[in-house]
């Protein structure tokens, strides 16, 4: 036991005293928040850097004639001239779009000597419905004043009704914990995982192995690499919690700031044009911002940093003994891939499924099933958790995790004890199998 | 010491050794060789409990081999190494404190090992940093430090240039001189003869060939004798009491490599001669163990 603690202890030093860990620490934070900075800047300046794509309209009976408004990324030009000659003449117009309102509105089209995105499709229809169907309504005798009235969003308030009464459902804090936690473990999966794996290797490819192995035991070096690389993992974990709380901190004050003063502006900008709906944005604007802080508070946050690190733990074990296995019975990295697939394979299955599928039905069989099989349940259950998982099914996961753990450990160990002594032999998974079946 | 008692070690298709036994006597230098595969460092593995047998079994003085021993026994594997990243110092104090020695023991050791090979000033610099030959001696004081009662040393000179080879060479039969039972393996016969006291030979699995040095090297003389001598060659009449075998004649000196007659001895040669040369000298050739090696091994 002393000796594993000292496998430990090298394995966790050597990585925490090197320069690169420290530069992990600060960069991946400072990286990451700057990307979503950045990330949100150019999404709330997209009208100013996104290309501007010229649409020269024909419309046909001048029903959307200053109604449709310059878009961000659409500049519209109506012409005069008929269908035909403009038609003819796009491709030297300087136009990248050309729509054609018919006066019964149906046979719109868009023409564009490049395919068209998507979103523009979209953007343009959703405009030209919305105008079309106002003045539908207006031709039909509606005031204007119903129609804003009748236009009025609603925002649904999704609360759950449990036996211990009712609270808010927090769908949306909920999907970006389970996001954010999933894409965590998947990521040092990986991560931690192939660091075992060149760990191992090294200490192949220097020789000093043997060395070792005449000291402990395989089974010993291999639990204690693993455990010392997990901590390390766990330790930069809490650097880059503590290093982006301090981070976010800063930046969130410098970002409430500006923000009051845009909302400042805003409302009064709504004043001063007169109109009744300034109470009310005063109001939405507050509420929003109090709403998230609200349903922050009320996540249980200790339960899910105790399921996120067990599911961290556990996964990690059970890859990183994969991934030490799969060190031993190489000679170098680039032998590594063929066995490679296999284990990335049902990671990165759960990653796609999670972000598409368990996310939107955490309760599907399909998720339930996901979130017990060892292989796949420690990002799908972590997907699963901010919605809410029954206790049975929980502990079941987790009992099931714990003995998937054990088992692999113990197999790969058996395959390891083997492969680290074997050189310059071709390793192929009828060898691994019969470096299983060997007795000590 | 040491008692292996007919071992088996089998990998799947291919029987490492086959019911080898042998005996290891404390306080000596025993010599385990045999050409490449013929299952050393099979058996080296089995002494050291990184494997185990299939059958048979390990006595260490007497007892059953048990993980108590690993701590006893010092290894120096043939495949060596040492992490590369890692400064020599603290390579050495982790090595030393896997089998066994405290943190203030191991350090008080290292200091004393490193003034002894004065590599004192290599203490906070990597491994990457030194020679093949620096990392060996590194290594060499990282399998004694913690005084085996056991050594076991596959093939240790390689690496070394002949001054250091002899430095530590020297170590070896310091640490064997206060107590220390050594098993050598290597294919260097020389140092064999040098300083192994008895010898096993393993080939294709099997032990071959055990015992003395001086034993085995005298089992293998055939009564064959080297005369050299000054000056011109010398006929040899019919009465000589010996036949020569060869003769090869050089500028200034003749050899003869002879074989005495029934019922004649050495000195009756230096008295046949002694009137016709004048002798540089006359021995007994006993093979070498590189003679014996080969010829054993090829039957």
């Amino acid at each position: 036991m002393n000796k594993i603690l000292l496998i430990i202890q090298r394995e966790y030093f050597s990585r925490v005293k090197k320069k690169s860990f420290l530069v992990m620490t600060f960069l991946v934070p400072v990286l990451f928040i700057g990307m979503m900075g950045l990330v949100g800047y150019l999404v709330a300046k997209q009208n100013e850097f996104g290309d501007k794509k010229k649409v020269e309209i024909v419309d046909e009976n001048g029903m959307f004639k200053n109604k449709l408004k310059n878009s961000g990324t659409l500049e519209f030009t109506f012409v005069s001239d008929n269908y035909a000659n403009v038609k003819g003449n796009f491709l030297n117009s300087g136009y990248d779009y050309l729509l054609y309102i018919p006066a019964t509105l149906t046979g719109t089209q868009l023409y564009s000597e490049k395919k068209a995105s998507a979103i523009t499709i979209q953007n343009i229809e959703s405009s030209l419905t919305e105008i079309a169907s106002s003045q539908r309504l207006m031709t039909a005798g509606i005031d204007t004043a119903i129609l804003a009235k009748a236009q009025k969003p609603i925002s649904i308030d999704a609360k759950q009704l449990t036996a211990t009464g009712e609270k808010d459902a927090q769908t949306y804090v909920a999907y970006a914990i389970g996001l954010l936690s999933a894409c965590l473990i998947y990521m040092s999966l990986f991560l931690y995982g192939a660091q075992v794996m060149r760990g191992v290797i090294e200490e192949k490819v220097s020789r000093i192995i043997e060395v070792i192995i005449s000291s402990v035991k395989p089974f010993q070096l291999m639990m204690g690499k693993i455990i010392g690389i997990g901590l390390v993992g766990l330790t930069q974990f809490v650097l880059w919690i503590v290093v982006s709380i301090t981070l976010s901190a800063g930046a969130g004050t410098m970002m409430m700031k500006g923000g009051n003063v845009a909302k400042t502006e805003q409302v009064t900008a709504l004043k001063n044009a007169g109109s009744p709906d300034a109470a009310v944005a005063q109001q939405a604007a507050d509420s929003g911002m109090g709403k998230i802080m609200q349903s922050l508070e009320s996540i249980p946050v200790t339960y899910i940093i105790f399921c996120f690190l067990f599911y961290f733990l556990s996964g990690y074990m059970l890859y990183s003994a994969i991934f030490a296995m799969v060190g031993s019975a190489v000679d170098n990295e680039t032998e590594t891939q063929q066995f490679m697939l296999p284990i990335t394979l049902p990671l990165v299955f759960t990653f796609i499924i999670s972000m598409n599928f368990i996310i939107n039905n955490p309760d599907s069989s399909l998720s339930v099933w996901l979130s017990m099989i060892p292989f796949t349940s420690p990002i799908a259950m972590m997907i699963r958790i901010p919605f809410g998982v029954p206790t049975w099914q929980l502990a079941l996961s987790m009992v099931l995790m714990v003995i998937g753990f054990l088992f692999t450990t113990w197999a790969a160990g058996r395959v390891y004890r083997v492969g680290i002594l074997m050189y310059g032999k071709k390793a192929s998974y009828r060898e691994l199998a019969k470096w299983f079946m060997y007795k000590e | 010491m040491i008692s292996i008692r007919n071992i088996v070690k089998q990998y799947a298709s291919h029987r490492a050794l086959d019911n080898v036994s042998m005996e290891i006597e404390t306080g000596k230098v025993f010599g385990l060789l045999g050409p490449n595969g013929a299952g050393k460092t099979s058996l080296i593995r089995i002494i050291n409990q990184i494997t185990g047998p299939d059958s048979g079994e390990v006595l260490f003085n007497g007892e059953k081999l048990n993980q108590s021993h690993i701590e006893r026994i010092g290894y120096l594997p043939e495949e060596r190494g040492l992490y590369k990243k890692m400064e020599i110092g603290e390579q050495i104090m982790y090595l030393a404190q896997l089998k066994g020695l405290s943190k203030a023991e191991a350090r008080k050791r290292i200091k004393y090992w490193f003034e002894k090979l004065e590599i004192q000033e290599w203490w906070n610099k990597k491994v990457e940093d030194l020679s093949k030959g620096m990392q060996q001696k590194v290594q060499f004081v990282a399998t004694v430090l913690h005084e085996p009662e056991l050594l076991i040393l596959d093939e240790p000179f390689t690496g070394f240039d002949p001054v250091n080879a002899e430095i530590i060479k020297n170590e070896i039969l310091e640490l064997n001189k206060k107590g220390a039972t050594i098993i050598f393996s290597t294919h260097r016969m020389e140092s064999v003869e040098e300083l192994c006291d008895s010898i096993a030979l393993l080939n294709l699995s099997h032990k071959i060939l055990e015992g003395k040095v001086k034993n085995i090297r005298n089992n293998y003389r055939n009564g064959t004798y080297v005369l050299e001598y000054e000056g011109a060659a010398v006929k040899l009449g019919a009465n000589a009491p010996f036949s020569v075998l060869s003769e090869t004649n050089n500028e200034d000196h003749n050899q003869l490599l002879l074989r005495l007659n029934t019922g004649t001895r050495i000195n009756d040669v230096l008295q046949y001669m002694l009137p016709l040369a004048s002798i540089n000298r006359l021995e007994e050739k006993v093979p070498t163990m590189n003679e014996i090696f080969i010829q054993t091994v090829r039957k």
